[in-house]
Order: C-alpha cells, then sequence, then structure tokens
C-alpha cells in the first residue's frame, strides 16, 4: 500500500514521536539557555542566543566524575560477564544439576528492589570498608546485570548447534576449550547485548551511587547531576548540559546496538 | 532425560586450563552404559563453570539480604551500625512502622503510583505499537527513537521533568496558559506532586511497553488478518477480535514486569519531590529509601522493615509471573 494513505501515516508518526522526545529536546534547549533567560516567562522554545557557558561548566567541573562512571561501567561490564558466561554455559549445555533452582533464584533476584540491595549493601561495605570505592559501586551495579546475563545467555546458548560442541570434543576439546574457542565466538551478539544492558545500568545507577558513594572523592556522573540540583539551583543550563552529556553514551549505543537493544529487552521479559 | 546428552570429554577439573585429556571418541549416538565416567567428568565441570557465580550470588544477594532482616529485626543507630552492638527488638520495627501515619499514605500512593502508571504505559505503548506495526516509510527509524527516553539515565529525564513541572517558568505551565488554564504548582503543590511524578513514569515506561507489545504483534500470522479482512471485519473489530486476544499472554507478563518495576522504584520521585511535600508522593520505596539515606541521621531499621515488607509485595506479584511464563511454556 503506497501513495497518500502512507504519507498521512509518517507524518503522524513523526508527530508522536516529536511528542515524545520533547523532552529530550527541551533538556537540550535548556543546556544552551543563558542564565538570564533562564526565568523568561514565556520560555524560548529555541535557543536563538545560544550559550555554551553550561557545557563549558560540565567540562571544567564534571570530567573526572563522567571518568569514574565510565570505569565503574566497563568494570560491570567485565565482571558480569565474567560470573555470568559460564554459569551460562553449564546451564545451557552442560546439564548442571539444580540448574531449575537456580533459574528460580536469578528470576526472584530480580525482583528485590534496589533500595533494599542498597541497604545490605551498605552494612556490609562499612565493616569492609568498601564504601566510596570504585569496585563497591562496580560490584553493586553488577547485582542487577548478572540474573539478567544469566538468563539471558542461558536462552542463547541453550539454541547452540549439539553436533558443534560434540565435534569439538571429537577433537579432544574439554569442556573449557569448547567453551572458550567456540561456545564464547558463536554468542558473540549475545555478549554484546548483556554488556550494553549492564554498561547502561552501571551508567545511569542513582540509588547505589547514592548510598554507597556519596562522599567519596571520585563521584560517578549522576551523582554530579545530582549535587548540582541541590546546590545551585539557578545553573538549569550546567544541570541540563551535564545531562545531555550524561546521555551521550546511551544516544552512542542506540545508534550502534539498536536490535541488540530491542532483543535484550524481548529476550529479558518474554522467552519463546 | 539424559539419555541424549552430548558428552564432553574431561579430566573433572572444574574450569580448569587444561581440562584437554584425549580420551576415546565417542561413538556417534548415546551408547549405554559408556556414559557414567565422562557423565561425572561433565558434571564436575558444569560445577566449575556455574561456581562463580554461585559464590557471587551467596556473597552479594545472600548476605546483604540476611543483613537487611537482621537490621529489621534489631534497633540500629548509625552507631549501632558500626559497633555491632545492637538491641535485638523482634518485630517492633514492623509493629512502629506499621502503625506510623506514613504507613497507608505510602501504601495508598504505591498503589495509586503503580496503578496509574501502569494503565497508561500499557495503553499508549499497546497504541503505539499497533501504529508502528503497520508499514509506512519510517516507521523503524521513528520506532527507534521512541527507545531513547528509557536508555537515558534516570537522574537525566527526572531532572528535565523537574524543570518542565517548574511552576514560574516551566514549558508545561507556559503551554497551559495558552489554553486559559492558571498556573499549577505542579511539583510544590501536595495535590499534584503524585501526579507529577506519576506522568514523568508513564513517559519513562511507554518505550519499554511498546518493545515488549511490538514484538508479541509481530508472532501474530498475517493470514488471521487476511481472513478477517476477507469477512469484512473493521479496523477496530480486528482489534478487538483478534490483536487484543492473540496478544493476552504477552500483555500479562508485560504488565507484571511493570508491576514489578513499578513496585521499585525510587530515583524518579526522590529526585522530582523527594516523596513530598509531606508525604504527598511518597511510596514504600521512597519511604525506606528515606529512613535510610535521605535524611541526616539515618535510621536503617525501620528502613529495613519497609523494605522487607515491600520484598513481600514484589514477590507475590513474582509469583505470578513465574506461574505465567510457566503456564506459558506448556502452551
Amino acid at each position: 500500500m503506497t501513495g497518500p494513505r502512507e504519507w498521512w501515516k509518517t507524518a503522524l508518526g513523526v508527530v508522536f514521536t516529536a511528542l515524545m522526545l520533547f523532552p529530550v529536546y527541551w533538556m537540550v534547549n535548556v543546556s544552551l539557555t543563558k542564565t538570564s533567560d533562564m526565568r523568561a516567562d514565556p520560555p524560548h522554545w529555541f535557543p536563538w542566543d545560544p550559550t555554551l557557558e553550561g557545557y563549558t561548566a560540565v567540562f571544567s567541573e564534571q570530567l573526572p566524575n563522567l571518568g569514574t562512571s565510565l570505569l565503574i561501567a566497563l568494570g560491570t561490564v567485565a565482571l558480569t560477564l565474567l560470573i555470568a558466561a559460564p554459569a551460562a554455559y553449564a546451564l545451557a549445555q552442560l546439564h548442571l544439576r539444580g540448574a531449575g533452582t537456580l533459574n528460580f533464584v536469578l528470576l526472584v533476584a530480580q525482583m528485590i528492589p534496589g533500595v533494599i540491595m542498597a541497604m545490605g549493601f551498605y552494612s556490609m561495605y562499612i565493616r569492609l570498608g568498601w564504601l566510596n570505592s570504585i569496585w563497591g559501586l562496580v560490584i553493586a551495579d553488577s547485582t542487577v546485570a548478572v540474573p539478567f546475563g544469566v538468563l539471558l545467555l542461558t536462552t542463547f546458548m541453550a539454541g547452540i548447534q549439539k553436533e558443534l560442541l560434540q565435534a569439538a570434543t571429537i577433537d579432544g576439546a574439554g569442556p573449557w576449550r569448547t567453551f572458550r574457542s567456540i561456545v564464547l565466538p558463536i554468542s558473540r551478539n549475545s555478549l554484546i547485548t548483556v554488556s550494553l544492558f549492564a554498561f547502561l545500568w552501571a551508567w545511569s545507577d542513582f540509588i547505589f551511587a547514592s548510598t554507597l558513594n556519596r562522599n567519596g572523592d571520585l563521584i560517578p556522573i549522576t551523582l554530579g547531576i545530582y549535587t548540582y540540583i541541590g546546590n545551585n539551583t539557578t545553573q538549569w543550563n550546567s544541570i541540563m548540559a551535564t545531562a545531555a552529556v550524561a546521555s551521550i553514551p546511551a544516544a552512542v549505543l542506540l545508534v550502534i546496538a539498536q536490535r541488540y537493544v530491542a532483543a535484550g529487552v524481548t529476550a529479558g521479559a518474554v522467552k519463546d | 532425560m539424559k539419555t541424549t546428552q552430548t558428552v564432553t570429554v574431561g579430566d573433572g577439573s572444574p574450569a580448569g586450563g587444561t581440562a584437554a585429556t584425549a580420551s576415546v571418541p565417542p561413538a556417534r549416538g548415546p551408547r549405554r552404559g559408556s556414559g557414567s565416567r565422562r557423565e561425572r567428568a561433565t558434571r564436575w565441570a558444569a560445577a566449575g563453570f556455574a561456581a562463580p557465580l554461585l559464590a557471587y550470588l551467596v556473597a552479594f544477594y545472600a548476605i546483604p539480604l540476611y543483613r537487611n532482616i537482621e537490621l529489621s529485626v534489631h534497633d540500629y543507630t548509625t552507631r549501632a551500625f558500626v559497633q555491632g552492638n545492637a538491641e535485638y527488638v523482634g518485630l517492633a520495627n514492623y509493629v512502629d512502622v506499621i502503625r506510623s501515619d506514613t504507613f497507608t499514605t505510602a501504601l495508598v500512593n504505591t498503589g495509586l503510583f503503580v496503578a496509574v502508571s501502569i494503565l497508561f504505559q500499557y495503553s499508549i505503548g499497546l497504541g503505539l505499537a499497533v501504529f508502528f506495526r503497520q508499514n509506512f516509510r519510517l516507521s523503524g527509524l521513528l520506532r527507534g527513537m521512541f527507545l531513547i527516553p528509557w536508555l537515558l539515565p534516570m537522574i537525566v529525564s527526572a531532572s528535565t521533568w523537574s524543570w518542565m513541572l517548574n511552576s514560574d517558568s516551566g514549558i508545561v505551565n507556559s503551554v497551559l496558559q495558552a489554553f486559559h488554564i492558571g498556573q499549577i504548582n505542579w511539583l510544590t503543590s501536595p495535590d499534584t506532586a503524585l501526579a507529577s511524578v506519576i506522568i514523568a513514569n508513564i513517559w519513562l515506561g511507554i518505550p519499554f511497553n511498546l518493545v515488549i507489545l511490538y514484538s508479541g504483534l509481530q508472532n501474530i500470522p498475517v493470514d488471521v488478518y487476511e481472513a478477517a479482512s476477507l469477512d469484512g471485519a473493521s479496523g477496530w473489530q480486528k482489534f478487538r477480535l483478534i490483536t487484543f486476544p492473540l496478544l493476552r499472554p504477552v500483555s500479562g507478563i508485560t504488565i507484571l514486569l511493570g508491576l514489578i518495576y513499578t513496585l521499585k522504584v525510587v530515583d524518579v520521585i526522590w529526585i522530582m519531590t523527594t516523596g513530598g511535600p509531606g508525604d504527598a508522593s511518597t511510596t514504600l520505596a521512597v519511604w525506606s529509601y528515606r529512613e535510610a539515606f535521605g535524611t541526616g541521621q539515618p535510621d536503617f531499621s525501620p528502613a529495613a522493615a519497609v523494605g522487607n515488607l515491600l520484598i513481600l509485595i514484589a514477590l507475590v506479584f513474582g509469583f505470578v509471573y513465574l506461574r505465567m511464563q510457566r503456564h506459558q511454556e506448556e502452551s
């Protein structure tokens, strides 16, 4: 079906998308607005007279925080893959005993509210002296991604053809070799999906950051924005500029890995 | 159950690097009686591959959760927290929490927050999924752009909404003014604070609902619609008699996952209103967060009690979810 009807639908689709993305546009708009124009009534719909003062503030004040977030997010990805990938292989191909129970535990683990985990971690870390540390946050953030990662990777690895693994066995490869040289390369796409989600969750985490790393020298960017909101409420262009910069990883990842994102959400929710 | 399993060769060292000892290649197909040694080896390998996960679950799930229960049955002050000599008080914290004035408010707010959020997230998500299901130019690209809000850090979305809903110079009030609706103090009035955080949360949840429902729609065979078209069914009839009923399992899971996620929400509410003014937008999760971390003086024991009540509620929905998923796998 082509012709005028299709155009009408595209136009409607553009309107819906524009409505949905308006807050994102508004964030960028405010980030470019001068402090003196911030309280204008009615507000300026477009950055007619844009300023980069907000972005200057980001780069002079928030650069270390962006680095901390990057470190935490990459650490979370590494830890998640390290724990989840072998376990998924055991669940999917090695007929692990108690697999049913483990799956159940992982599903339940995803239902535990973050606040409660935060309290548990706080009381653990205060004794271990891990508060305000990067690895402390890496561990806490990974608790969101690990169960998801195991479940997603198990679903994928269960689909690997038995003949392929059998062939490796015939060639004399043990489980470890088979895992390293066959299972991991084949699972590349699902490993990317898990990494993507682990990265984004760790990058955007607020609860663990605000409870386990509030007084550290190195704070993540989410906390950087939060302290901005508390400290100088007139500097909304700086806040929105920081927010815009903090959104860049999400935007980049979305462009690069759109199909993985959709695959991840669906795999996490509906098994078919 | 294990008759067709692939038997791997190994010396039984779990996840070790030198597991590849040479062995007799297995015959084609399962051979009776030959598996016992190798089966045992596989079992060891499986345990080895799963061991890091098990250790992880004990250290970073079981212990924090256990500590949380311990917190809730003791009277922990900040000092007792460090010294570890809190007094055992049994269920007193739970009784205090349930008796407090905040409890009813938080419970009602949680119910409203969850129910209204999900109602709108789901219906808007479904409407959009049906819309984007049609083939038109740019539909894939536009649908992809709908994911953006969901990937943004929560602090970004929440602070953007705070600024948009700002009383004096927020864009929302400015637009409403054009329709001659007077200024609304969205975040600072007890009448609208809850509505404000719900609006932001609906916006946050639409992408998730859209993605799952869209993939559910794709699993409905096209010929059902073609047959209905031949019978002269209208668009609305097709939706009511085909799409909606066939989508029911996916809808159920979407809604239940939404329930579980929404119950947990702290960040949006905390960043936008910190649960206020008063308790106007305090949910159970926010209440727990506030008691433990939100004030200068942390009160961990009641916070843990509220948290544990929240886990109970989440688990009820969780079990419904598991049952539904199992039901769906069977059919």
